[in-house]
C-alpha cells in the first residue's frame, strides 16, 4: 500500500515541478535592429478627421465596485463604452491598415506606459509598434492582474500586488486589437493596437484624428471601436497634402 | 461510526468545494490569480486576508477549500488504512487520494496555461469524480451497509432495478459533462430564452455552442426520464425498503431543483449564485443516483470480495485478509 502513497506524492511533486516554472515569463523580446526613418520629411503628408456618432449611446452606468473597498473609495466610476463630445466619438483608434507595401520603420524604444489608476486603465483605448517595449504599472493601492488576450501574440497574465510595481511587455506580431483584462476587477477592459509602423491614432476631444508624417501613398485606413466594430476607407494623399477624413458609426 | 460519520463530513466539505468552484467560473474569477501554487507570491496560507478583494475572494478561496479538502481525503485515506478491514473500501480511500491530488495539479495546471477548455472540462469532471468517491466511502462505511440493509430481510436482487439506476447515474454524470462543456466555452447563453429555444422547440440556426447548450437541455430531459423510471419502480416493487425510496424521492426533489435552477440561469443572465448553485446541485442529483444505484447492488459486493468470513463487531462479511488491529 505504501507503493500507492509514494506514486501519489512523486506524481504531486513531478506535477509540481512541471508546473512551477510556468509563470516566469520572459517578456522581453530580442533587440530592434536599427531601421533607417523611410519618410522623407520634405514629401511627407497627414491625414486628420473625426469619429461621428449617429443616434444616441446608452447611458453611461455606474460601476458597482464594491467587491474591493480600496476601488471603492475612488469615487463613483461610470462605463466607458461611449465617449462623446461636440458629437465626435472618442477612444476610436484610427490606424493605416493597407499601403505602406514593404517599408520599414524604426521602433521606438520609448516605453508607452499602460497605467491601472483609480481602478481602471489609462488609457484604455493606445497604440504601440511591434518591439516597442509596453510598461505596466500599479499605481493603485490595491492588487490587480493584467491579463492580455491577444490572438496572435503570446498571451499573458501577470499579478501586480504592490503600488508602484512594473511589468514590461513587448509584443512582437502586428495585432489589431489585443485586449486587456484584469480578472480581480471584471469592470476593468483596455485594448492595444500592436502595428509595424507609426501611424496611428486614437479619436480624442470631438472625435478628432490625426496622423501625421504619411509618405505621399494610397491607404487603407481603419477606424475601430470597441463596441461598434470598424470601418475601412481608402485615400490618397499627395506629397505635402494634409487629407480630411471623415467616419461615421451608426447605433 | 466515527470513521463513517468523518467520510460524511469529507463528502460534505467536498460539495461545499464544487460549490465554491462554481461560484470561480460564474465569476469569471478564474484567472484572477495568476501565479499556482502560490498567491501573488505569497505562499498560498500566508496570504493576507485583506488582499482578498475582487476576483480574489472567489479564486484563492476556492483554493483555500480545495487545499483543505485534500488534507481531509488524506486523512480519510490513512484512517480507512489503519481501521477498514475491507480491502476494496480501502482501495476506494488511496484512488481518492490520489483523484484529489490530481484534480489540485490541473486546477493549477488550467491557471498557468490561462484556462483552456480541455483542461478546465477535465477539472470539472473529475470534481464530480472525487466527490462520487467521497459519498461512496461515506457510503460503504455506514452501518447500514455494513448491515447489508438486513432489517427487513436482504436486499432485493432486482436486476431490472440495477440497470435503470445504473443507466441513471451514467446518464447523470454525462450530463454533467456536457454541461461543463457548455460551461467553458461560454455556450451558457448561446440559447437565451428557456424553455423554447430562440422562440422554437428546434433551434432554427446552429454552431457548436447553440448545439452543446441544445444538448445540455436535451440531456436533462433525458435524466429526468431515467429518474421517474428508477423512482417509479423503486415506488412500485420496493416500498417497504427506505435504503431505496428514500434516495429514490430525493433524486426526483433534486431533479426538480436542478431543472428550475437550470431555468433560472438562463433567465437571470448566468446570475453567479444561480448558476453556482446549479453546479452543486448537480453534482448532489449524480451523487444520490449513485448511492441509489450502488444499493441496489448491495449484495453484489459480497460476491466480489470473494472469499470473507462473518465479522462479529460489525455483524455483516469482510475480508479474510488480516487487517493492523484487526488480524
Amino acid at each position: 500500500m505504501n507503493t500507492y502513497l509514494r506514486l501519489c506524492v512523486a506524481f504531486l511533486l513531478l506535477g509540481s515541478i512541471a508546473c512551477g516554472g510556468g509563470n516566469t515569463e520572459k517578456s522581453a523580446a530580442p533587440p530592434a535592429t536599427a531601421v533607417a526613418d523611410p519618410v522623407n520629411p520634405d514629401t511627407a503628408g497627414a491625414l486628420k478627421g473625426s469619429i461621428k456618432l449617429e443616434g444616441t449611446p446608452p447611458a453611461a452606468q455606474t460601476i458597482n465596485r464594491r467587491s474591493d473597498p480600496y476601488c471603492e473609495q475612488q469615487g463613483e466610476a461610470k462605463t466607458q463604452n461611449f465617449i462623446v463630445s461636440n458629437g465626435g466619438l472618442e477612444n476610436v483608434f484610427v490606424y493605416v491598415k493597407d499601403g505602406l507595401g514593404d517599408m520599414k520603420f524604426p521602433v521606438p524604444t520609448t516605453a508607452v506606459v499602460l497605467d491601472q489608476k483609480g481602478c481602471s486603465y489609462a488609457p484604455r483605448v493606445f497604440g504601440i509598434q511591434a518591439g516597442q517595449p509596453l510598461e505596466i504599472l500599479n499605481s493603485d493601492e490595491t492588487l490587480h492582474n493584467i491579463h492580455a488576450l491577444p490572438m496572435n501574440n503570446r498571451e499573458f497574465n501577470r499579478g501586480q500586488a504592490l503600488k508602484g510595481l512594473k511589468h514590461t511587455h513587448v509584443f512582437t506580431t502586428a495585432e489589431v486589437m489585443v485586449p486587456f483584462k484584469c480578472d480581480v476587477h471584471n469592470w476593468m477592459n483596455a485594448w492595444v493596437g500592436v502595428l509595424n509602423h507609426p501611424f496611428y491614432t486614437v479619436s480624442g476631444s470631438g472625435g478628432t484624428f490625426d496622423i501625421e508624417r504619411l509618405p505621399p501613398g494610397t491607404y487603407s485606413i481603419e477606424a475601430w471601436h470597441e463596441k461598434l466594430g470598424t470601418q475601412t476607407q481608402m485615400v490618397t494623399i499627395g506629397p505635402k497634402e494634409t487629407k480630411e477624413l471623415s467616419f461615421t458609426f451608426k447605433l | 461510526m466515527r470513521l463513517h460519520l468523518y467520510a460524511v463530513l469529507v463528502a460534505l466539505s467536498t460539495a461545499v468545494l464544487i460549490f465554491a468552484g462554481g461560484l470561480v467560473t460564474s465569476t469569471g474569477s478564474g484567472l484572477s490569480v495568476p501565479d499556482w501554487p502560490t498567491t501573488y507570491g505569497w505562499f498560498m496560507f500566508t496570504f493576507p486576508l485583506d488582499k482578498m478583494v475582487g476576483g480574489i475572494r472567489f479564486e484563492h478561496a476556492h483554493r483555500l477549500i480545495a487545499s483543505t479538502v485534500g488534507f481531509l481525503i488524506l486523512i480519510l485515506a490513512v484512517w480507512l488504512r489503519l481501521a477498514e478491514p475491507r480491502q476494496w473500501v480501502r482501495r476506494l480511500g488511496y484512488i481518492a487520494l490520489g483523484a484529489v491530488v490530481t484534480q489540485g495539479i490541473l486546477g493549477g495546471i488550467t491557471v498557468l496555461w490561462f484556462l483552456p477548455d480541455p483542461i478546465s472540462i477535465a477539472h470539472a469532471s473529475l470534481a464530480q469524480l472525487v466527490f462520487c468517491l467521497t459519498i461512496a466511502i461515506a457510503l460503504t462505511t455506514s452501518p447500514g451497509w455494513k448491515r447489508a440493509y438486513a432489517g427487513r430481510g436482504p436486499v432485493p436482487d432486482d436486476r431490472i432495478l440495477q440497470q435503470i439506476a445504473t443507466a441513471t447515474t451514467v446518464l447523470v454524470y454525462v450530463q454533467i459533462l456536457v454541461g461543463a462543456t457548455m460551461r467553458h466555452t461560454d455556450a451558457g447563453l448561446a440559447i437565451p430564452d428557456f424553455p423554447l429555444a430562440f422562440g422554437h422547440l428546434i433551434p432554427p440556426s446552429w454552431d457548436p455552442k447553440i448545439a452543446v447548450h441544445f444538448a445540455h437541455r436535451v440531456g436533462a430531459l433525458v435524466v429526468a426520464i431515467f429518474a421517474i423510471a428508477t423512482t417509479g419502480h423503486v415506488f412500485y416493487h420496493h416500498r417497504s425498503r427506505p435504503e431505496l425510496w428514500r434516495p429514490s424521492a430525493l433524486l426526483l426533489v433534486l431533479i426538480t431543483l436542478q431543472i428550475t435552477l437550470g431555468a433560472l440561469t438562463v433567465l437571470s443572465h448566468k446570475h453567479y449564485i444561480i448558476n453556482s448553485l446549479h453546479v452543486v446541485t448537480g453534482a448532489s442529483v449524480l451523487a444520490t443516483s449513485l448511492v441509489l444505484t450502488l444499493r441496489t447492488r448491495r449484495g453484489s459486493f459480497d460476491r466480489l470480495t470473494g472469499s470473507r468470513e462473518q465479522d462479529e463487531s460489525y455483524g455483516m462479511h469482510r475480508d479474510v485478509r488480516p487487517v493492523r488491529g484487526h488480524a
